[in-house]
């Protein structure tokens, strides 16, 4: 196996979302997973960043409730 | 039959996916009323559109991208300031490119008092976000909540939108960037980056005392 590329700070912090949202593949992905492993600052930074992501997916999920349910099934009875 | 034309197993795809429907279009909408319209023109299209559809598993991001082209198309019908919504990915980047909030409230040589970034993120409400993502310019909006509040995959942003992955990366960084900048500055005016310590608390009192 190639051995995984060493990068800097900037490097991975430029890549670092994408890493977190999944987006990166092959050997980027690796590089970025490596640095935040060893660098203990983006360790914490990623730390950071991904805790943000997770408060903002609560913000995602509402609460439809019984009413607005039976308004969407009503309305999909009619078709 | 493929099942995604089956009335009921559309049903069932729907109404499971309401709380979340529901949820995006109200940072959309910024209100339950058009929120809750807007999620029913959403769920009609997809009904009437469901020949299109030609994975059942794909149904969530399917049906995320109608509601978003509704949200859209509906904007644009409004749109009484369409030139600053476009030119939104030609703004100078030095607007709010590279704004972070880590980098404001990180303080390694603290380390040992434990990690005022976490602290902060512990005081911050659901409302707080709510009202920073409400902040935001609809097209900054629209890519937030795909991608941080609906988890969708950068492809499914890029179909949703119709504009290229390059551009849903791009136009995320610097939402995201908006975004936190936005935290940062309603924290501030809350007082939510300044932890209360017992110093501080004693030196107030202190000061307070000395004015009687």
């Amino acid at each position: 196996m190639k051995p995984v590329k060493t990068i800097g700070c900037n490097e991975a912090l430029t890549h670092l979302l994408e890493y977190l949202d999944q987006e990166l593949k092959g050997a980027k992905n690796q590089e970025v997973k490596h640095h935040i492993d060893l660098c203990r600052s983006c360790f914490s930074r990623a730390e950071f960043e991904q805790r943000l992501k997770d408060r903002l997916r609560e913000a995602g999920h509402g609460t439809a409730g019984q009413e607005f349910e039976k308004r969407i099934k009503t309305l999909l009875k009619r078709f | 039959m493929n099942e995604t034309m089956d009335p009921e197993w559309f049903e069932r795809q729907a109404v499971g996916l309401l709380d979340d429907l529901l949820g995006a279009a109200m940072r959309l909408a910024k209100n339950r009323h058009d929120a809750e319209d807007l999620v029913a023109e959403a769920v009609t299209k997809a009904w009437g559109s469901r020949a299109s559809l030609k994975e059942a598993e794909r149904f969530r991001p399917w049906i995320f991208r109608i509601l978003t082209n509704c949200f859209l198309t509906d904007c644009r019908k409004r749109a009484v300031r369409p030139a600053a919504e476009v030119s939104v990915d030609a703004v100078a980047d030095d607007q709010e490119g590279g704004f972070s909030l880590f980098e404001e409230l990180h303080q390694p040589f603290l380390l040992w008092w434990g990690t005022p970034e976490q602290e902060f993120l512990n005081k911050l409400l659901r409302e707080d976000l709510e009202r920073a993502v409400d902040s935001l310019p609809e097209s900054f909006r629209a890519v937030v909540v795909l991608a941080d509040l609906e988890g969708l995959a950068y492809a499914e942003i890029a179909k949703s939108l119709g504009v290229p992955v390059g551009t849903v990366r791009s136009r995320l960084a610097r939402a995201r960037a908006q975004l936190q900048k936005a935290l940062w500055i309603h924290a501030q005016d809350a007082g939510l980056t300044k932890p209360v310590d017992t110093y501080q608390e004693a030196t107030h009192e202190a000061s307070e005392d000395d004015r009687v």
